[in-house]
């Protein structure tokens, strides 16, 4: 009945069967060689970046980022030379004015949608159903030229609210989607209980839905906050030639080009860029508790 | 107080309807149990009452108000669900106080309303605890506690121990009984379960598709059903059914075998009915009908067996020990008090009782 996994089937109660013969221990051994695989190859890039963040200008002249292992000449030099001379800070700002509102506004109007389009009863409801799977396959270059022009005429080119219409436009039907998915899940009778305890339309959704969708809410979270935080192309465009200090996907990519300073700026910079969405993901881990529907239902 | 009238209701869905004019009286603090197959309209009628399906046509009457058109929250109800329905995300106390927080009850009365419901259902240890690291039963508890905090005027149970073992609902079955004859409220309760409906109800009401077959205490549906389909539905083993004529004083089966009948039949004689004989009607005698053994099944407190008699496969059940086995033959009587009989063309009970 409902979506949530059955408590009975865990890994946790499979372990032990899986223990008894050494044939199928094997493929366990083998998912560990691929996944430590994988960590190796994304994690490596990221010691690179932050290694030769920290090395002298001199050294990464001359040798590889490992080297710095074998012979650790370390400073903290190129950090400072970013915030100084290439406005990091600035841009770091200006990412996360865009990346924040836009992470909050995608999710709560996803929940606010699924919610209605699963719950309610409305005039055109399979219709918008429709156009939200339209959207989902419209890929957001054809709309740049259009978009632009109209942006122009009332004023929003060159303002972060801009960029946040934008994206968070082209972030919610896959949200919707997502979550209405999820909303469905939850058990009839929930709904049927709550509205019998007195609970209001209003104060169920947020005494019983939000409560229960924190988990989805946050893989949502994270996209959306990802997808907007590494925009170049939305930013480049929408944001060009006014006075606030470019976004750090955009500054990175200009000073990509100009070399003067050397690398070592640049790789400080990057690595700022990329630490960021990883204490936002390494923060929400806790609400990926898997399950959370359990013990509504049945037994 | 918290009796109810239900005048005529009718639901449909669509072109289909459901529920063809259903009415019943429920006294203050009775326990009427709705029983019938699945689709026979006994869970709408609940969700009716309930507030949560529509009223076509028809009134229902709580405590003297017409509840119609009121909300679920208004009419002074609460509803045990087959699948629980807790909050996953709350714990038991929580759960259990959400309807009295909504209502505005202060903090403190609220903890003490919510500790008095969950001493009476053993459930002070698990107040911490969420629905998931909960048993079937705690669970199931835990849905009484709630409906129990709240003190409304009548309950509601829909199918509340489908979900449970056998040893649980029988647990469960005595513990909801002993409550209601704490608490004395008003109770309906739906199953399609029989042995819960003869077990639990002061009242029973059996349904099938959308109207009302027989309303009785549980024994007067047993002694007197009114018709085959109640006759069928309520006993376990159930009712035998042998079709054949009246002819005088005696009923006679299709292949020609004569059952004696006692009282005064003559004025039905000569019409096509069904007799209905209970097993537990058939006595070992030392003369009357005989009767070839087909199986034998000992339970230890009684033995059911079945019969070819009259052409048919019966079933019997003996409080006395049989010796015969498969082949042999055994000689039966009946005893009069578990003899129906019912008109075959419209299954309805006709005659007096035998």
């Amino acid at each position: 009945m409902t979506g949530a996994p059955d408590p009975a089937i865990t890994p946790r109660t499979l372990a032990p069967r899986a223990r008894k013969g050494r044939r199928i221990r094997l493929p366990g051994a083998l998912v560990h060689v691929v996944v430590i695989l994988f960590i190796v190859g994304w994690f490596v890039p990221i010691l690179a970046l932050f290694v030769s963040s920290i090395r002298t200008q001199a050294d990464t002249a001359s040798s590889g980022w490992w080297m710095a292992l074998v012979r650790p000449d370390l400073s903290l030099q190129n950090y400072a030379l970013a915030f100084d001379q290439m406005n990091i800070a600035g841009s770091l700002g200006t990412s996360l004015a865009i990346a924040i509102p836009t992470t909050v506004l995608t999710v709560l109007l996803s929940v606010i949608g699924a919610y209605a389009l699963v719950r309610m009863q409305f005039a055109g409801r399979t219709a918008l159903s429709l156009l939200l799977v339209a959207l989902l396959v419209t890929p957001p270059q054809i709309t740049l030229v259009p978009l632009l022009r109209l942006y122009n005429q009332v004023g929003l080119s060159g303002s972060i609210p801009g960029i946040w219409l934008y994206q968070v436009g082209f972030t919610l039907p896959f949200g919707v989607f997502l979550l209405r998915g999820f909303i469905a899940s939850i058990p009839k009778d929930l709904y049927e209980s709550a509205n019998l305890d007195g609970a209001s339309e209003l104060r169920t959704f947020w005494s019983i839905v939000l409560p229960l969708s924190r988990p989805i809410m946050a893989s949502l979270g994270i996209m959306a906050f990802l997808w907007s935080w590494n925009d170049l192309l939305i930013p480049l465009l929408f944001l060009g030639g006014s006075g606030v200090s470019p976004p750090i996907t955009v500054n990175l990519a200009g000073l990509v080009a100009q070399t003067t300073q050397g690398q070592g700026p640049l790789m400080a910079a990057t690595f700022l860029s990329v630490i960021v969405p990883l204490v936002l993901i390494v923060s929400l881990q806790r609400y990926f508790v898997r399950g959370i529907l359990g013990g509504a239902v049945k037994g | 107080m918290g009796a109810m009238t239900i005048r005529e209701a009718r639901k449909n869905y669509g072109a289909v309807e459901v529920l063809h004019g259903v009415s019943l009286d429920i006294e203050d603090g009775e326990f009427v149990i709705l029983v019938g197959p699945s689709g026979c309209g006994k869970s709408t009628l609940l969700r009716m009452i309930a507030g949560l399906e529509s009223i076509a046509s028809g009134e229902i009457t709580i405590a003297g108000r017409t509840v119609n058109g009121l909300a679920p929250k208004d009419r002074d109800i609460a509803m045990v669900f087959q699948n629980y329905a807790l909050y996953p995300h709350m714990t038991v106390e929580e759960n259990m106080g959400f309807s009295l927080k909504l209502a505005g009850v202060p903090v403190a009365e609220r903890k003490e309303r919510v500790a008095a419901a969950a001493e009476m259902l053993g459930l002070e240890p698990y107040l911490g605890r969420h629905p998931r690291q909960l048993s079937g039963g705690q669970r199931q508890r835990v849905a009484m506690g709630r409906a129990i905090v709240r003190n409304p005027q009548v309950y509601l149970f829909d199918e509340p121990l489908s979900n449970l073992d056998a040893k649980l609902r029988v647990q469960m079955r005595s513990e909801i009984k002993l409550n209601h004859q704490r608490l004395r409220t008003t109770t309906v309760y739906v199953t399609h379960d029989q042995i819960e409906a003869m077990t639990m109800a002061d009242r029973i009401v059996v349904m099938r598709d959308g109207t009302i077959e027989q309303i009785g205490t549980p024994l007067e549906l047993y002694d007197r059903p009114a018709n085959l389909f109640v006759a069928g539905f309520i006993g376990s083993p159930a009712m035998n059914q042998l079709p054949g004529r009246l002819e005088g004083g005696t009923f006679v089966a299709e292949d020609g075998t004569c059952i004696p009948l006692p009282g005064d039949v003559s004025g039905v004689s000569g019409r096509d009915v069904v007799l209905g004989i209970r097993p537990e009607g058939f006595l070992p005698a030392m003369e009357g009908l005989t009767a070839e053994v087909v199986t034998v099944e000992p339970t230890g407190s009684e033995t059911q067996v079945m019969l070819r008699l009259a052409g048919q496969v019966l079933t019997a059940a003996f409080r006395e020990r049989v010796t015969q086995r498969p082949g042999d033959a055994i000689t039966l009587g009946i005893e009069h008090a578990h003899l129906h009989l019912f008109d075959a063309a419209t299954g309805e009970r006709i005659g007096p009782d035998l």
